[in-house]
């Protein structure tokens, strides 16, 4: 399985090292795993010990608050988008890096298309795995085509207003 | 009005190019229809009955002559010669196809135009008072504030998959133009105690099933606090809010369920966290914003002599005068309702000789402006008042001097089963029928203000719920069967109308509305108008003339 890795504002497509580990399946003991929050919650007092890289799913009605203690604990939590329509972890992504300060890997799973995922890394996502039959290699070019942006968000752009005022210091509103 | 600066010209040129490859893709077949429907609608490409119908942003309703012209263009290029305003004071075209939409998005590209969010579960164009900057009423200009939300929301990465669409509308004036009770957000502008501008913001209102006014959520808002605040309304509604059902999935659901006093709560937590941060409007920004809002240069000695007397003489132009002139802030001027609403005519279709034809007199009289109301009308905002002469004979030559604004022919009609997909009847040919018979007796009776709106559907395009009148198209065992509301009103006085009674066919229709202005004319005071008149006898005295007194055991 490949998917598009975008770290150092660089994107590739890389193999997957990681296991989505099913409900009733053993935990690999050679290669990072993620789990389900259910089984993360029964279970994370004992993981806590293992020197395993782990992470958590999120299914789209699921929230980051049931996991805020475990964030250090966690290499990478993936959030599931189920379809087109259901945007609610582009909140959970945002959430994650500018309030929580999550800094491991934050993947979007599902039904994630080309023209999702420059949105989705704005919002914090850094790893994508497209939906089943979607070309990966060609959808990395989908973050070169809007260069402008509007509002700040979970990246470091400067937003359209932050570059027209670059040149002079700032002042705020009355 | 705004002009686009080098980073918003890149910004709707690159997304031209981004649709230009989703339809590639989707014609190549590598998107299915399916994955496709979102992505187009974004971009506001419709699916209709017949063909593809692409609806064009117009923010906040505001035009340049010079795109006026494109959009004839467009019209004549690529649809039948006419394109079609709507009441989010945008326009639409119906009859593109998939092939052509990527060319007309550049040629729109070109004179600073696009169709970004004019559809789809995201944030739609920001509307406003189509008097906004040169009404005498007003506290402050709200347009350069619709360019800061335009901005804001435009490619919004966290909300641009949200459970339902979403519609803010912005007025500057105690007297409400923007109908801000039924939108998802309405913003009221307001002086804070030291001067200072702000907002009064209003939540959870909309029409569709299930019609609710708004409800106050902060009383004053700081101006540079605006995004902050509205982004944090926006984040607990994209958690929050329903996605199991499309009917209880607008924001409007999620505040009465939660309450707006809990769903406050959740806002000022939510705001707590983000108030500070660059979402903070910065003065200077502001400033660059509102420079580019400023107004034309006056004549401060504009003569009103000749418009007084050309009244006086011309009993057709004091008519036009009467109806459909505004007060302008600027003595000796007047805001000029251009009326796409001809007798017998359809609402708010405009062919492309007419958009040329105005687009000059905009040159000609008014500083090169036109604006797009939600009534589906046009405004022409800077006439001198000794010109108005020439621009009514100018307008009336064009057919586009109808004296109805806000009158009984000034009808607020959606395309309906003529086009429309989600539609189960027809709006357009009821308006015609009407607006036919109507002209008669308010040429009799002069009947005043009296707004009537006509839905095909439930979606309810045409706000029928907060017309005095509003009409409502339903199929009913597989005839149109149209159900009549009375006690509307998108005004200062707010109020969602009321069901009559059982519908009328579309052979009943413009009868039924017929028997309610009769009855109407009956017991109305001296110069009343209807909605006074039925808030003060209640709606029996209609219900009796519709099905007879036996019905009231009903």
């Amino acid at each position: 399985m490949t998917l598009i890795d975008y770290r150092n504002e660089n994107p590739m497509v890389t193999d997957d090292a990681w296991t989505h580990v099913a409900e009733d399946a053993a935990l690999p003991t050679d290669r990072p795993a993620t789990l389900s929050l259910q089984r993360w919650k029964a279970a994370r007092e004992e993981l806590y010990g293992r020197n395993l890289s782990l992470g958590v799913r999120l299914e789209s009605h699921e929230r980051v608050e049931e996991i805020l203690p475990d964030l250090p604990r966690l290499a990478l939590i993936a959030l599931d988008f189920p379809n087109l329509n259901d945007g609610r972890h582009f909140t959970t992504a945002r959430l994650l890096r500018e309030r929580y300060g999550f800094h491991g890997k934050i993947r979007a799973t599902g039904q994630v298309l080309r023209d999702q995922i420059d949105p989705m890394r704005r919002c914090g996502f850094n790893e994508f795995e497209l939906a089943e039959n979607k070309d990966t290699a060609s959808a990395i070019t989908a973050f070169d085509e809007i260069s402008v942006v509007y509002q700040p968000a979970a990246d470091a752009q400067p937003t359209a207003a932050q570059l027209r005022h670059r040149q002079s210091g700032p002042t705020m509103a009355g | 009005m705004y002009k686009y600066d080098h980073l918003d010209n890149t910004l709707v040129r690159e997304r031209a190019a981004q649709f230009r490859g989703q339809v590639a893709r989707r014609i190549s077949g590598e998107l299915s229809e399916d994955e496709f429907k979102p992505l187009r609608l974004r971009n506001g490409l419709y699916l209709q009955l017949h063909s593809y119908m692409l609806r064009v942003a117009i923010p906040y309703g505001l035009l340049s002559s010079s795109q006026m012209r494109a959009l004839a263009r467009i019209a004549r290029r690529y649809d039948r010669g006419y394109g079609h305003f709507t009441t989010r004071q945008n326009i639409q075209f119906n009859w593109v196809s998939l092939e052509n939409t990527a060319e007309i998005l550049d040629d729109l590209a070109a004179v600073e135009m696009h169709a970004i969010q004019t559809s789809g579960n995201c944030i739609r164009n920001t509307t406003t008072d189509q008097f906004a900057g040169v009404a005498a009423d007003e506290i402050e200009d709200p347009r350069p504030w619709a360019e800061i939300i335009r901005q804001w929301s435009t490619l919004h990465p966290e909300f641009s998959f949200l459970p339902r669409k979403f519609k803010i509308a912005i007025n500057g004036a105690p007297n409400d133009r923007a109908a801000i009770a039924v939108h998802d957000i309405g913003l009221s502008m307001l002086r804070g105690p030291n001067g200072e501008t702000g907002f009064t913001v209003w939540v959870g209102g909309g029409l569709g099933r299930t019609p609710m006014l708004a409800k106050p959520i902060r009383d004053f808002l700081p101006g540079a606090d605006l995004l902050s605040y509205l982004e944090a309304i926006l984040r607990v509604f994209n958690i929050e809010g329903r996605r199991d059902n499309l009917y209880k999935s607008r924001i409007k659901i999620l505040v009465s369920a939660l309450g707006i006093d809990r769903f406050r709560d959740l806002v000022e937590a939510e705001w707590a966290h983000i108030r500070d941060s660059a979402l903070r409007l910065e003065g200077r920004e502001i400033a660059r914003i509102r420079a580019r809002f400023a107004l034309p240069p006056y004549d401060a000695n504009v003569d009103s002599g000749p418009f007084a007397a050309k009244r006086f003489e011309d009993a057709a132009f004091a008519r036009w005068s009467a109806a459909n002139l505004f007060p302008h802030k600027q003595p000796g001027h007047a805001a000029v309702t251009v009326s796409l609403k001809p007798v017998g005519g359809i609402p708010g279709d405009m062919t492309a000789d007419r958009m040329d034809a105005l687009a000059d007199l905009a040159d000609e009289y008014s500083h090169g402006e036109i604006r797009v109301t939600h009534r589906q009308n046009l405004v022409l905002a800077h006439v001198r008042q000794d010109r108005l002469f020439d621009l009514w004979r100018a307008l009336d030559s064009l057919e586009l001097a109808t004296p109805n604004l806000m009158r009984v022919t000034d009808i607020i009609a959606c395309p309906g089963l003529d086009f429309c997909g989600l539609a189960t009847a027809r709006s357009i040919p009821v308006a015609q029928r009407l607006s036919a018979r109507l002209a008669e007796i308010d040429e009799r009776h002069d009947l005043g203000e009296l707004t009537i709106n006509i839905s095909g559907c439930i979606n309810s395009c045409a706000h029928h719920h907060v017309a005095h009148i509003g009409i409502l198209g339903l199929e009913k065992a597989g005839a149109e069967s149209y159900q009549v509301t009375l006690g509307g009103s998108s005004a200062k006085d707010a109020s969602i109308g009321k069901i009559i009674g059982r519908g009328f066919g579309a052979d009943e229709i413009v009868a039924a509305i017929e028997t309610i202005i009769v009855t109407w004319l009956e017991l109305r005071h001296d110069g009343e108008r209807f909605l006074d008149s039925l808030r003060r006898v209640g709606q029996t005295p209609f219900r009796d003339a519709l099905y007879g007194q036996d019905s009231r055991t009903e």
